[in-house]
């Protein structure tokens, strides 16, 4: 009972967070058609700017603790703003219209350029933001012990996952997106301003990795290559919910966060390959993924 | 954050310095010839090993190089260089995986034309350079990888020599500490990195557990992915099983998160943690992990090297240059350093003439020289593997200052197995032969 209580928490703990880091990449190649390599690189850099930011502010006694939480969301938005207004006006914006398997290979370009600036911005000796993930103590469920900052991740994610799904839905601003993300010609002929909406697309999806880490840095020590473990995993959720869909990346995250918590508590020698096995019996299924579209390729 | 801007300038101004060392030797490969000892240094500068354990390794080499040239070290390192002759170093990347080390490691002895290598944290580049030095005849040190496989798949190695301990000495080492300190109890359980080193670590602490602690039983098990940086899962996993002790081998960035999540959810309050590679992050931790949590440092290296002329100077020179304490991969890189000064010089070689790879072979090899860590002895795989004792401590954190409490020592015959003895068969045979003190 108590192992099932726990799969129902870490479950939703995990899931939480790879929605987190899923829903900037999916976001992005959902309107733009780019596989963003570079993903974890923004989800490191937001890591590295809330932790030197926190680190600041406690080391230096700012304020009160809570304010810390601002300040997590504050360097994330800060970091992807300027990192993504920079990567697509001063790169992408030069290679749109190119095959989406060019765009892959710079955007890994754009993922190695970013890991090296990082090590020269930052160093390689780990940074740590703990205050926040401490301060807001833990919640005990018989035996088993849960930070309320994980809890707290849940509904962050939650509340992430709908605001989206509203401005996407109930916007006017989101329906144009969606239909750039629908038909990008017709969106074209009808006037709507499409590298705009692509600027838009790419600091929000910028920021949404930015945020991520920024959000995980608390409960991690911040080193170089965080990144490049984040962006296999942002990439099987993102598949199998399908490429661009928000849903799927929500349903993705859940499938994946759930069977790997059951794994790690029932059999974990399986634990490694739960993942991928999960992304590979969806394919198998549904090669678009859960809430992917089949659409016909213009050749 | 754990360091302040003057410290995060130094590692910069480190990093750089390196890189435009490397670069600098790539240019003057033709100074093979003047009258300086060339020695490769080889640890991790990028990638997730490079913060944990290559950047102190590389800073500790300069360190040393730097001291040695000017004949700073006390005696019986106060020679000049390496037997007179000044010390030149070319420090290269260790990151990119076995294929490319072996390609960078004949790029330093046949165009860099280096007089001896010293490097190697990975297991994997250790037993991929190993055959490689066999064949191109060069004086080779492994200064901190841990795989008993070294010498047991190379017996008869003549150029490589490793100056630190293997890992099976770490586990056996942590399970007499246990013995020593919590004889009585009976609810052990362990998550590793779920890679070879991971899964031999546990291996041989389990094994050596049910020898000394035989009312101990294993009542979980946990093998995350390396560099997964969550462990919500397994701590619940952990938890719910209510061990007593909470064994790992997680080394770096893994190893601070897990402290720092474990710590923040109870599970090292009401469980002992016991982190055979903790020493490394000793100055990181502070606040966040608990007082009583068992650390090591794979020897009696870091914080727990003795408190001697070498090493007093070493703490010093490290601390003035980086405003640090050296960790326990710093101080085996120092002593490799001062293996290799040693060979060169108990080689029988005239002043300022550089020995031959065979000169320096036959000067360590089965020999005992004095270190920052005490004495060393190349007593075991015919004399090409370094024994020593290894001291466990648990962590004590009060007023701001870290420092490391109950320590015991276990002599190197205690923890050691005798020579052509696998860990596994000695621990099998109830530590046949040990001499503990």
């Amino acid at each position: 009972m108590t192992s099932l209580l726990a799969v129902l928490i870490d479950g939703s703990i995990y899931a939480s967070w790879l929605f987190l880091v899923a829903a900037g990449l999916t976001v992005i190649y959902g309107v733009m058609r780019i596989l963003n390599m570079a993903h974890g690189s923004f989800y490191a850099i937001g890591a590295y700017s809330a932790a030197s930011l926190i680190g600041w502010y406690f080391n230096n006694g700012v304020g009160p603790a809570w304010m810390s939480y601002l300040l997590l969301v504050g360097a994330a938005l800060v970091a992807g703003l300027i990192v993504g207004v920079i990567v697509e006006r001063g790169l992408l914006r030069l290679m749109y219209g190119r095959d989406e398997i060019l765009m892959v290979i710079i955007t890994y370009a754009l993922l190695l350029i970013l890991e090296d600036t990082m090590k020269i911005v930052w160093g390689v000796s780990p940074y740590f933001a703990y205050q926040p993930y401490t301060e807001l103590g833990r919640t005990a469920f018989g035996l088993l012990k849960v930070s309320n900052y994980d809890l707290a991740l849940v509904g962050v994610s939650a509340l992430l996952g709908v605001g989206l799904w509203a401005w996407l839905e109930r916007t006017n601003q989101g329906k144009v997106l969606r239909a750039v993300i629908h038909d990008r010609e017709i969106a074209v002929a009808m006037g709507v301003n499409v590298r705009l909406m692509f600027t838009i697309t790419f600091v929000l999806g910028t920021t949404l990795g930015a945020l991520a880490g920024a959000l995980t840095a608390p409960a991690i020590s911040v080193v170089p290559g965080i990144g490049i473990e984040v962006i296999v995993l942002a990439f099987a959720v993102v598949v199998i919910g399908g490429l661009g869909s928000i849903g799927g990346a929500a349903v993705g995250a859940l499938l994946v966060g759930m069977s790997r918590a059951a794994a790690v508590h029932y059999a974990p020698e399986f634990e490694l390959f739960v993942i991928y096995g999960v992304m590979s019996l969806v394919l198998a299924f549904r090669p678009e993924g859960l809430f992917g579209r089949t659409m016909a390729r213009k050749i | 954050m754990k360091k302040n801007k003057a410290t995060l300038s130094k590692y910069l101004v480190s990093g750089v310095a390196a890189v435009a060392l490397s670069a600098g030797m790539a240019s003057g490969a033709s100074a093979a010839d003047n009258g300086k000892f060339r020695v490769g240094i080889v640890t991790f500068l990028s990638g997730a090993a490079a913060g944990p354990f290559g950047v102190p390794s590389a800073n500790a080499a300069k360190v040393l190089v730097e001291g040695l040239n000017k004949g700073n070290l006390p005696a019986p390192y106060d020679k000049i260089g390496i037997n007179g002759a000044e010390i030149e170093a070319v420090i290269i990347d260790e990151a990119g995986g076995a294929t490319k080390q072996v390609e960078e490691y004949r790029n330093l002895v046949q165009r860099q034309n280096v007089d001896a290598v010293i490097g190697y944290v990975s297991s994997g580049d250790c037993l991929a350079i190993a055959p490689v030095a066999e064949e191109l005849k060069t004086f080779t040190i492994a200064y901190d990888c841990g795989t008993p496989r070294l010498f047991a798949d190379n017996p008869d190695a003549k150029y490589m020599f490793r100056t630190g301990l293997d890992a099976s000495v770490d586990n056996i080492g942590a399970a007499r500490y246990l013995a020593a300190t919590r004889p009585d109890v009976t609810r052990l359980s362990g998550i590793q990195q779920n890679y070879s080193w991971g899964q031999d670590s546990w291996a041989d602490f389990t094994a050596a557990a049910g020898k000394l602690l035989p009312n101990a039983e294993i009542v979980e098990e946990q093998f995350p992915k390396i560099y997964q940086g969550q462990y919500g899962a397994e701590i619940s996993a952990l938890s719910v099983k209510r061990p007593e002790i909470v064994h790992s081998s997680f080394w770096g960035g893994d190893m601070e998160a897990l402290v720092l999540q474990a710590n923040a959810r109870g599970l090292l309050e009401d469980a002992t943690g016991l982190l055979t590679c903790g020493e490394a992050s000793f100055a990181t931790y502070k606040d966040q992990a608990p007082n009583g949590m068992i650390i090591g440092a794979r020897g009696p290296f870091g914080a727990f090297a003795p408190n001697n002329a070498l090493n007093n100077w070493f703490k010093g020179a490290y601390n003035a240059a980086y405003d640090l304490d050296p960790v326990y991969p710093a101080t085996k890189m120092a002593q490799a350093i001062l293996g290799l000064k040693f060979a060169a010089e108990n080689a029988g070689v005239a002043d300022k003439e550089i020995p031959t790879a065979e000169q320096l072979t036959s000067g360590i090899k089965g020999a005992t020289f004095e270190s920052v860590s005490g004495t060393v002895q190349m007593a075991r795989a015919n004399g090409h593997q370094a024994m020593q004792g290894i001291t466990y401590g648990e962590y004590h954190y009060e007023d701001g200052e870290a420092s490391i409490v109950n320590k015991v020592s276990f002599t190197g015959e205690c923890v050691t197995p005798p020579e052509g003895v696998s860990a596994a068969d000695w621990i099998a045979d109830d530590f046949a032969g040990a001499e503990c003190k």
